[in-house]
């Protein structure tokens, strides 16, 4: 858990050597996922291999059940205690479901980016901080070197580098969401969940993080719901289509777009956006 | 038509203006006719003298407000002692960690709580609080209490504004949006910690805001406090002595208040007294929530 700063900059570069032999063996699998609300169906019975390193997109009409089966993946269902979650989600072979591990540290292993950005009510740096103090690192020159890592890595540190003790509520909603991006990356997840990222910026912010969704996706996996069909097509390695809270088709947007099979995913072709 | 309908629009305006402005002068409206009221007892007195002596002889135009400044003071002290942590504890409960269920069961309850008249709260203060400080509570402290005591007004009086502030304490905390929850859960803190450091922190101006109206509400309450409080002039602060706050004062003695020269004037003031100090417990609570979502 309490990595020297060597050590942190030897876990970078073994991240930097596995770029080069990128592995399509899968980090998250879902099996028989299902959720309900009541009487309300919203998830039935999902099965999904997810492969390490590739964006995957999640596509699909408003109310499928895509922020859900997100919710699912680092059991924020928990806190809504009228869902009844049951099936199976293994990452790195541990169950997270039905397992005895710490829901804390299961979540650590997914950073979570929502549709609006939420800055925490404390400073910028204090933001970033966070989830490495909460991983138990108290080294202040530690806390340092990450907090600067990761502003560095969304492209942030320079325009906050000086106000890095203000409240977040300076930045504009672009830099914000980019700083909720580098907290999420500060505690070191394998995978990220992105609930449509870009759907509150603007054209330019939207952009900026799309492409730093490109670099990261050679160390991290990516999962990404977006409304945005062009999105999907430049970012993804992987389209996943649901609709009404079933997985209807899914494969390379190549493929999917170019010859969608079933007739809600054309429909939703010509309509959803 | 249309002249019908900008009449309706221009009238509608001006009603708004009208209600805005009587909410604007009823304050200041009071304020000053309480001063003039009050204008004559200065001829005898300074204001610093008023408000500094702790003689109180009316018959003998000696008119010290302090025994019953530090009375109230007193008797909101503890009232607020005790119910803060009482009612920010239950507020994170029922919004953070209870089921919806118990949170519609516990919303009329606290409603018939805060809808009760302060004449029950007197009176239930009379034979259940005032008994056991005077039997139990006394005695185990080793004092003789007649149990009509600062320590009685302060509990009644908390359990009053218990209502009152966990309503807005409630309030507070369902304005913190799920998804900054979920980004403090998702970051790897458990849900303790998501409550401490970003519930609790957003709620803060909100927090701040709720205690002091519940204390401006206290320092004014009346008749459930007159009846527990003992209502004796003095200035010591000893839980199991009596004490007598402003609003006492002016509801004990309004009825006599023109058979002795000089008592209505006192009154008077006494009522401008409580008037400036719940104006300035406002401000003083204004500031800080200025100060807090300044630096959040
Ligand atoms: N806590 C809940 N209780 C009851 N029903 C819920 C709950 N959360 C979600 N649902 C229902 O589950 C369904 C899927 O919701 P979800 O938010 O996952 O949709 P979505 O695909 O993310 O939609 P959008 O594209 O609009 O974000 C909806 O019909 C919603 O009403
Ligand atoms: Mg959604």
């Amino acid at each position: 858990m309490y990595l020297l700063k060597e050590e942190m900059i030897a876990h970078d570069k073994t991240i930097n050597i596995m770029k080069t032999d990128i592995d399509t063996e899968s980090v998250l699998q879902i099996k028989n996922l299902n959720v309900h609300a009541g009487d309300h169906h919203i998830l039935k019975n999902i099965n999904l291999r997810i492969p390490k390193n590739k964006v995957i997109v999640l596509l699909g009409p408003s109310g499928c059940g895509k922020t859900t089966l997100l919710k699912c993946m680092n059991r924020l269902t928990d806190i809504n205690k009228e869902l009844e979650v049951s099936g199976h989600i293994y990452i790195e072979n541990d169950d997270i479901l039905n397992t005895s591990t710490n829901v804390p540290l299961i979540r650590q292993k997914m950073g979570l980016l929502g549709q609006r950005p939420y800055p925490l009510p404390m400073s910028i740096y204090k933001n970033v901080a966070y989830g490495i103090r909460l991983k138990g690192v108290r080294d202040k020159k530690m806390i340092n070197y990450s907090v600067e890592k990761h502003l560095k890595e969304v492209g942030l540190w320079d325009e906050v580098k000086d106000r890095l003790h203000h409240s977040p509520g300076i930045l504009s909603i672009g830099q914000q969401q980019r700083l909720c991006l580098a907290r999420g990356l500060a505690v070191k997840p394998r995978i990220i969940l992105a609930d449509e990222p870009t759907s509150a910026l603007d054209p330019i912010s939207s952009k900026i993080i799309e492409n730093l969704f490109r670099d990261l996706k050679l160390n991290y996996t990516i999962i990404l719901v977006t409304h945005v069909l062009r999105q999907a097509v430049r970012l993804a390695d992987n389209v996943v289509f649901m609709s009404n809270g079933e997985i209807i088709e899914q494969g390379s947007p190549q493929k999917l777009f170019k010859h969608p099979k079933s007739a809600k995913l054309k429909e939703y072709m010509v309509n959803g956006n | 038509m249309l002249y019908r309908r900008i009449f309706i629009e221009k009238a509608s305006t001006t009603w708004m203006v009208l209600s805005i402005s009587i909410i604007l002068v009823l304050p200041l409206l009071i304020g000053i006719g309480l001063y003039v009221k009050a204008n004559p007892l200065f001829e005898y007195m300074s204001l610093g003298d008023l408000i500094c002596s702790s003689t109180w002889l009316p018959n003998e135009k000696e008119f010290g407000f302090l025994p019953f400044i530090l009375g109230s003071l007193h008797v909101t002290f503890i009232a607020f002692c005790l119910s803060a942590p009482v009612c920010l504890l239950s507020a994170i409960f029922l919004t953070q960690f209870s089921s919806k269920r118990f949170m519609y069961f516990m919303h009329p309850v606290i409603d018939i709580l805060a809808g009760l008249p302060s004449v029950i709260y007197g009176v239930w203060g009379i034979i259940v609080i005032v008994p056991f400080i005077s039997d139990y509570l006394a005695p185990l402290f080793g004092v003789k209490s007649s149990g009509y005591t600062i320590l009685a007004g302060g509990i009644v009086l908390a359990v009053m504004c218990i209502p009152y502030i966990l309503n807005m304490l409630i309030e507070v905390f369902n304005t913190v949006p799920a998804g900054l929850k979920e980004a403090s859960l998702s970051l790897g803190a458990t849900f303790w910690e998501t409550v401490k450091h970003v519930v609790i922190k957003k709620g803060i101006p909100g927090i701040i805001s709720a205690f002091g109206l519940g204390i401006a509400k206290a320092f004014g309450e009346t008749m459930a406090v007159m009846m527990v409080v003992g209502n004796m002039v003095q200035t010591k602060f000893h839980l199991f002595d009596a004490g007598y706050p402003l609003p006492a004062l002016i509801a004990n003695n309004y009825g006599e208040m023109l058979s002795i020269p000089m008592y209505d004037s006192a009154l008077m003031f006494s009522a401008l007294l409580l008037f400036v100090i719940i104006l300035l417990i406002n401000l003083v609570f204004r500031y800080f929530i200025y100060r807090t979502k300044k630096y959040e």
